[in-house]
């Protein structure tokens, strides 16, 4: 009567292909820009070609009587009822938080600001009405260097107020007693170019009105986030407000905010009770989609005469732009603890300093604060093995915390849970042939080679599996850090699974499945995994920070827990045991010592007949679990680059890479490849090729793909990727977060090669993204 | 402003259909919004990222930089006619089997336009798929594995059309 089901191995650890591509490869798929609705309406914005300018007049009369333009509004139009866009991260005592209308009303505060929409019946048609609006600005002082930005006498973004957003600090040790007679003293200034984080999908929302219901689909990495905070910002209750991201063509970040656009299409649908949709281009899309990075650091590093770091003080700057978006604020202190690395010293101060401007705004991409302090500490300490005269793969051996030192806690307060870095770091150089690499760089410096060759080290960890809610709460952010996850098995013997983990290229359908299959014995084929989509899933925390596995993935783990010990009951009664006596292998439960078997297929059934269940037990095997992680997880690992550098014409060619990466016990190794893949990518790009950059008027320069160059195939090398696997202590499942380890750990191992090739000539720093003419020009100065 | 409409007659994926347009209206959006053939994305305004790329008489073409009118009477070919039934073209089952997707918004282009790549260049080493593939963007997957894929998928039809 039981009939097995063939399971054979298990599932996690397996490079299962992913069910998410039989939709993508086909053109299946579900974007926000494919859903046409019936009298759907497009919408469209005008946006401020001025960086800085009051509006005297927005006349939107003459857009309005053109054929096929069903309204327009000016920000005064939308009135008190637009609300201002949030900020979920009020970091400090101090921090100034201006009001943000989705809509401009009276000043504009960077290029690309919306300063009027138009609702028509077709996107073409809606493009056009936006030239028959009229507007007079006036003209102010643009805001665009930081530090000219605070000091006495600078314009302000806000007429009568300081430029300054807020101040953070954190110390710890005694500071000055390490920097006192230090042997060793290193300073540094680094820029960290403003990003545009260039997701593959650009935005479109789409939002319909029945009745008092209202659905939103986004290109949203946070269909929960949104909900709640589009209800706090329209004042629709949220228990009206259903909001769903359908397939989303990447993120990066760049997806994790409150934007103007879905606002305003929400309060369009509202007003005019029709379904409305806005889709931005790529060109409005660079305009006003937040940006990334943008820090001035200023760094130093105190060190004995062996190498041994004393101590460490950082002071940033922070570009905000003109607003504080959704956690805007909060990116460099993500960073905060990051500095110190793995590194041991015993003292540390931080101290940082949040600036308007009038650009767009920064918040999160990939990476968020990390890959911004890694890359300061993996140049500074091969600034300061350059000092001593040693390798940088050593200087960084006498600092690192050694694999039997763990749990450590960092100078920073973290608890570093584990990790072997000299494992990592000796894979590595393997892999790369790092004493080879040496000695032909060693001859080509003696032979004056004009191609020199520079090989690049980032040893990194960071702090991801956003987050233990507690700590988030005593850093001021305004929300929690837990996961949700439901898991119900189908009368069929089928498990259906909602996460509150909204994937967006990550394959949370394989890799949730898999985690299902192992945990319930039932074949990887019979799972669904549902999410995005508050209506189906109204818990949640959404994906971001590298935390869908190590939180979701755990409250999924701990919800088919709770399934298994209630199908265990019904097992136990159906055989007539003591659920002490019956355990689970594979899917089925076996009263120990006996023949006695039933599937958990079969408990399933039982379970929705209810004809014979236990006394008191719920016809239902289904369950939820919600997990709030004790501690962030920290994947570590080391990358290395050998790049070869023209020193005639400043070009540089990636000519290896080698990332051995410690993301603890892996659920498909596919797809965590695939994500230090793009990371590594991603890294890259900074250190090459991106950078958004304004004028002196602040006209952002890099408005298109063939201006803001994302690197192609062409652009890149094949990267020779391995894992070394010391499982993470702080989950019942080992893992770490891999999502942005790539892009955290690259970025410094690029820049690194570039600039260990031009030691000879006396270079010590390249600024980004290493272009050839910015190679040329930093030879030709310390020529 | 709106324009004087003009009749289109193109074949997609097998199909023919007559349009009344404008004269600006771009290839993709006739695809997109006219012919609900909406496995062709958009991925910008400038022909630089390739999300768009269809076979437009036998020749991968860009969608956004092709006006409706100009493709009057075309053969056109998108990721959602190579597939016969559930048998996945080479390409698609390679995509797959190398994780060569992530969030999967560039991959009709991608797939379009190593489609083109390989029809040119049957056997192109991992240069010549890296230069082929230059005009199409990707930022998630780093190329790698998409590399590995084309070469993947040539090896392939190079067994079928050997055997």
């Amino acid at each position: 009567m039981t009939e097995l089901i063939e399971r054979p191995a298990p599932e996690i650890g397996k490079a299962r292909r992913r069910r998410e591509d039989a939709r993508l490869v086909t053109g299946r798929t579900r974007w926000t820009d494919n859903i046409q609705l019936p009298g759907m309406l497009h919408v469209a914005f005008l946006r401020s070609p001025m960086a800085h300018a009051r509006i005297l007049r927005v006349d939107v009369s003459a857009a309005r009587e053109l054929p096929g333009v069903v309204a327009a509004f000016t920000g005064a139009d939308l009135g008190p009822e637009q609300g201002s866009l949030p900020c979920a991260w009020p970091v400090s005592e101090d921090v100034v938080i201006p009001a943000h209308p989705p809509v401009a009303v009276e000043e504009v505060r960077y290029v690309g600001e919306a300063v009027a929409c138009v609702v028509a019946t077709d996107r073409y048609r809606a493009a056009d009405a936006l030239e028959a609006i009229e507007v007079d600005y006036e003209p102010l002082d643009p805001v665009l260097d930081m530090e000219a930005a605070l000091a006495p006498g600078s314009p302000g973004v806000r007429a009568g107020q300081s430029n300054k957003a807020f101040t953070w600090v954190f110390s710890q040790g005694e500071v000055d007693a390490a920097f006192a007679g230090a042997p060793v003293l290193i300073e540094r200034t680094y820029v960290q170019q403003r990003l545009i984080p260039s997701a593959m999908e650009p935005r479109a929302v789409v939002c319909d009105r029945l009745g008092e219901d209202y659905t939103l689909h986004s290109a949203t990495q946070i269909p929960h986030i949104l909900r709640v905070m589009l209800a706090l910002t329209t004042g629709i209750p949220e228990h009206r407000l259903r909001v769903i991201a359908p397939d989303v063509g990447g993120g990066f970040g760049s997806k994790l905010q409150v934007t103007a656009e879905e606002v305003v299409c929400l309060l369009l649908a509202k007003r005019l009770n029709r379904p409305v949709k806005w889709t931005e281009s790529r060109s409005e899309g660079n305009l006003t989609v937040h940006h990334g990075r943008d820090q001035l650091q200023r760094i130093s590093l105190a060190a004995e005469s062996d190498g041994r770091i004393r101590g460490l003080k950082v002071d940033l700057l922070a570009d905000m732009g003109a607003y504080l978006m959704l956690v805007t604020p909060g990116v460099p202190l993500l960073g905060a603890f990051m500095f110190p690395g793995i590194y041991k010293m015993a003292a540390y101060d931080f101290r940082c300093t949040g600036v308007f401007t009038t650009k767009m705004p920064t918040d999160a991409y990939r990476g968020a604060g990390r890959p911004e302090a890694t890359f300061a500490i993996e140049r500074v300490m091969d600034e300061l093995a350059h000092e001593l005269g040693i390798d940088p793969l050593e200087v960084r051996r006498r600092n690192w915390i050694e694999r039997e030192e763990f749990p450590y806690t960092s100078v920073a307060g973290l608890v570093y849970d584990s990790g072997d870095y000299g494992a990592a770091t000796d894979r590595a150089t393997e892999l790369l042939g790092y004493a080879a690499l040496r000695a032909e760089q060693a001859e080509r410096r003696a032979r004056r080679d004009p191609v020199q060759l520079g090989i690049g080290i980032s040893t990194y960890t960071e702090m991801c599996g956003l987050a233990p809610s507690r700590v988030l709460g005593s850093l001021a952010y305004g929300a929690g850090g837990w996961e949700h996850a439901s898991v119900r098995m189908l009368p069929t013997g089928k498990v259906e699974v909602v996460t509150g983990s909204s994937p967006h290229g990550q394959g949370h359908e394989t890799a949730w499945s898999q985690i299902v299959a192992d945990t319930l014995g039932v074949p990887f084929e019979d799972v669904t995994v549902l999410h995005g989509d508050t209506a189906i899933s109204p818990r949640g925390l959404d994906t971001y920070g590298s935390r869908s596995l190590t939180v979701g993935g755990i409250a999924l783990l701990q919800a088919c827990g709770r399934v298994r010990e209630k199908a265990k009951s019904v097992a136990a009664h159906l055989l007539e045991a003591d659920p002490g006596d019956v355990d689970f292998e594979n899917g089925l439960f076996r009263v120990r010592g006996t023949d006695a078997v039933r599937s958990i297929q079969e408990i399933a059934l039982a379970v929705f007949t209810a004809h014979n269940l236990p006394d008191g037990f719920e016809p239902r095997l289904d369950a939820d679990a919600t997990f709030d992680p004790e501690n962030f997880s920290f994947p570590h690992g080391t990358h290395l680059c050998a790049v070869e550098v023209d020193t005639e014409t400043g070009m540089s060619r990636i000519r290896s890479y080698v990332a051995v990466d410690d993301v603890g016990n892996v659920v498909n190794p596919l797809i965590v490849e695939g994500q230090v893949h793009g990371g590594i990518a991603q890294g890259i790009g900074q250190a090459l090729f991106e950078e958004a950059r304004y004028d002196e008027e602040g006209n952002l320069l890099t408005s298109t793909l063939a201006d803001y160059l994302i690197p192609s195939a062409a652009d890149l090398p094949d990267f020779v990727t391995e894992r070394t696997q010391t499982p993470a202590t702080s989950n019942p499942l080992g893992v770490k977060g891999v999502g942005e380890a790539g892009t955290i750990a690259s970025t410094p191992a690029v820049v690194n090669a570039i600039v260990d090739a031009l030691r000879p000539y006396g270079v010590h720093d390249v600024r980004m993204p290493c272009t050839p003419e910015r190679v040329w020009r930093a030879l030709e100065e310390s020529r | 402003m709106a324009q004087r409409k003009m009749t289109v007659t193109v074949t997609v994926d097998g199909v023919r259909y007559e349009e009344e347009v404008e004269p600006r209206l771009l290839l993709v959006h006739l695809l997109r919004d006219r012919l609900g053939k909406t496995g062709t994305p958009i991925g910008c305004d400038t022909g630089n990222c390739g999300a768009c790329t269809v076979m437009l008489d036998g020749r991968s073409a860009k969608s956004c930089s092709v006006l409706a009118v100009q493709a009057d009477g075309s053969e056109i070919l998108t990721v959602e006619g190579l597939a016969s039934g559930d048998e996945w073209h080479p390409l698609q089952r390679a995509f797959h089997e190398e994780h060569a997707l992530q969030c999967g918004y560039c991959t009709p282009g991608m797939i379009m336009a190593s489609l083109d790549l390989l029809q040119v260049n049957p056997d192109p080493d991992d240069t010549e798929i890296r230069e082929g593939l230059e005009g199409n963007l990707c930022r998630c997957t780093g190329y790698a594995n998409i590399v590995r894929a084309v070469r993947r998928a040539a090896a392939e039809s190079r067994e079928v059309s050997g055997a």
